[in-house]
C-alpha cells in the first residue's frame, strides 16, 4: 500500500505540473515555486541544524568498533575507537566520503542445526556509493545552466561523464548508474522480506520522486527535447533575481516541480541525513571518557542532592498511611 | 545551542555551497545569444522550432547515414537539394562557425565534437 500510495503521490505532483502548464501558469511553476522551494530547502535545513544542536549530548556515546586507547602497548583503533579531535576527523571524513559504516553491514542467516551465520553483504553500500556519486555529478554537471561563466571544474566533470560519446546528444554515464542503482534500492526494498516489512511510505517516496526526477531529466534530454538556450536563461535569471521566462516544453516544468518537491521535502524528512550525518554523536564524538571529565551541561547547581533518608524523614507518614515499607520507624 | 563553534560554521559553508551560483554569477545574468542567420535564407531543412532543439539528432543522423550506410543522395526539402554534409550542407548558408555555432554552443556550455573530424573554416579576420 505505502508503495502504491507513493507512487501516485509522485504522479500526482508530476500531474500537477503538467495542469499547471496547460493551464499557462509558466510563471509560477517556473519562477515563484522554484524560489520557494529553494527557501523552504535553506531555511528547513538550517532550523532542522540547529533543532538538533540544541540537545545537549551530556555523555560520549560514540558506537566503538575497534580497540579503545589503552596501555602503550596495545594496539589503539584509531578510526573505529577514536581518542582525540583528529582521529575523530578521520572517522567521519571515511564516513561521509566512503560510508564506511555500511561497508561493515552484515546479514544473519539461520541454517539447519539452527547454526546462526554472519555473512559479509556490500550490495547495499556499493549501490548506494553509485547513487549518491552520480548525484553530485549530476547536481555539479546542471551547474552549467546555473552559471554564466561555466567554472573549469563543471566543464570538466561534463567532459568525463560523457567521455563515451554514445549518441547525440551524448549519454551520460552518471544517468545509466544513477538510474540503475535507484532500481537497485527499490527491488531491495521489494524483494527483501524483512526490509519489506519495515519500509514505509517515507521510504518509497522519496526513491519513487527522485526516479521521477531522472526520468524526466532523461527524457528531456534525449526524447522530448527542450530548447536548452531558453532554459539557461531562466535558470541563471533566477540566479540574478531578474528571471526571464521563454517558451519551454511541458516536460521541463515537470522536471522542475519535482525537483522543488524533493527540495520542499528534503529538510522535513529522512533525506536531512545529508546534515545528520555530521552530527550523530555515536559517530562525531571521541571516546574519551577515562580522559576528560565530562559534566552534564544541564546539571543546576542551585539544586541540592535529595537522599532516600531525607526523603523518607519528608514522607514518612504519608507512607505509613499508604501502607508502603519504611526503613525507619 | 551547544557546539556553536562547529554548527554556525559548518551552516555557512552548506549555504556557501548551495547558493554557489548565485554569488559565483554576482548579479550577472549574461546576454542571452542571438546566433547570425545567413543573409537571404528564408527557409532551413526543418523548422525553426526542431532546429532548435533538435539539430544535433538530425546531424547524427545524416552522420550516420552517410558514414556507415553510405546513403549521399541530396535531401529535397520544399523542391530545392540539400547535401547531408556539415561543411558543404549546413555551413554552405549558415558560413560563420564562430556567429552562428559557437554563440549558444558557449552559452550553454556544450562542446560538440563535429570538429574532432571536420576542420572548422578558416575565419576572416
Amino acid at each position: 500500500m505505502s508503495i502504491l500510495y507513493s507512487f501516485i503521490a509522485v504522479l500526482g505532483l508530476a500531474g500537477i505540473a503538467w495542469l499547471g502548464k496547460l493551464a499557462g501558469l509558466e510563471y509560477l511553476f517556473g519562477v515563484v515555486f522554484p524560489y520557494m522551494a529553494f527557501a523552504i530547502f535553506l531555511g528547513g535545513f538550517v532550523y532542522r541544524v540547529t533543532k538538533w544542536a540544541k540537545s545537549p549530548v551530556p555523555f560520549r556515546i560514540p558506537t566503538t568498533c575497534g580497540q579503545e586507547y589503552s596501555l602503550p602497548w596495545i594496539k589503539q583503533s584509531k578510526l573505529d575507537c577514536p581518542a582525540t579531535k583528529w582521529q575523530v576527523v578521520g572517522r567521519m571524513a571515511l564516513e561521509v566520503v566512503t560510508f564506511r559504516s555500511l561497508f561493515r553491514n552484515k546479514r544473519a542467516e539461520i541454517y539447519e542445526g539452527p547454526n546462526l551465520a554472519y555473512g559479509s553483504t556490500k550490495w547495499l553500500w556499493l549501490f548506494g556509493l553509485m547513487f549518491h556519486y552520480s548525484f553530485l555529478v549530476i547536481v555539479l554537471r546542471h551547474m552549467r545552466l546555473f552559471t554564466i561563466n561555466v567554472p573549469g571544474f563543471v566543464s570538466a566533470i561534463e567532459a568525463g561523464d560523457g567521455f563515451l560519446q554514445v549518441g547525440v546528444p551524448p549519454m551520460y554515464i552518471t544517468n545509466l548508474v544513477f538510474m540503475g542503482a535507484l532500481l537497485f534500492l527499490f527491488l531491495r526494498r521489494v524483494t527483501m522480506p524483512q526490509i519489506r516489512y519495515f519500509s514505509l511510505a517515507a521510504d518509497y517516496f522519496p526513491l519513487f520522486l527522485i526516479m521521477g526526477i531522472g526520468t524526466t531529466g532523461i527524457l528531456m534530454r534525449y526524447a522530448l527535447r527542450v530548447d536548452v538556450v531558453t532554459i539557461k536563461q531562466l535558470a541563471s535569471g533566477w540566479t540574478t533575481f531578474s528571471p526571464v521566462m521563454g517558451k519551454i516544453g511541458t516536460i521541463f516544468f515537470i522536471h522542475l516541480f519535482l525537483v522543488c518537491s524533493l527540495l520542499v521535502y528534503f529538510p522535513f524528512s529522512k533525506l536531512m541525513h545529508m546534515g545528520g550525518v555530521f552530527l550523530s554523536p555515536t559517530r562525531n564524538l571521541a571516546n574519551n571518557s577515562r580522559m576528560v571529565r565530562h559534566i552534564n551541561p544541564w546539571n543546576d547547581p542551585s539544586i541540592k542532592a535529595h537522599s532516600y533518608a531525607a526523603y523518607e524523614d519528608e514522607f514518612r507518614e504519608f507512607m505509613k498511611e499508604g501502607g508502603i515499607p519504611v526503613e525507619k520507624e | 545551542m551547544y557546539d556553536k563553534g562547529k554548527i554556525i560554521p559548518g551552516l555557512i559553508i552548506f549555504l556557501g555551497l548551495f547558493t554557489f551560483p548565485l554569488w559565483y554569477n554576482a548579479g550577472n545574468a549574461g546576454n542571452p545569444p542571438k546566433p547570425e542567420k545567413p543573409a537571404g535564407y528564408q527557409k532551413c531543412v526543418r523548422p525553426v522550432e526542431y532546429m532548435r532543439t533538435s539539430h544535433m539528432v538530425l546531424l547524427n543522423q545524416w552522420r550516420d547515414e552517410v558514414i556507415r550506410g553510405d546513403e549521399r543522395e541530396m535531401i529535397m526539402i520544399d523542391g530545392k537539394p540539400y547535401p547531408k554534409k556539415l561543411q558543404a550542407g549546413c555551413m554552405g548558408c549558415h558560413a560563420d562557425k564562430k556567429k552562428f555555432c559557437d554563440r549558444c554552443h558557449t552559452y550553454a556550455s556544450v562542446k560538440p565534437y563535429c570538429w574532432d573530424c571536420h576542420f572548422p573554416p578558416k575565419e576572416k579576420m
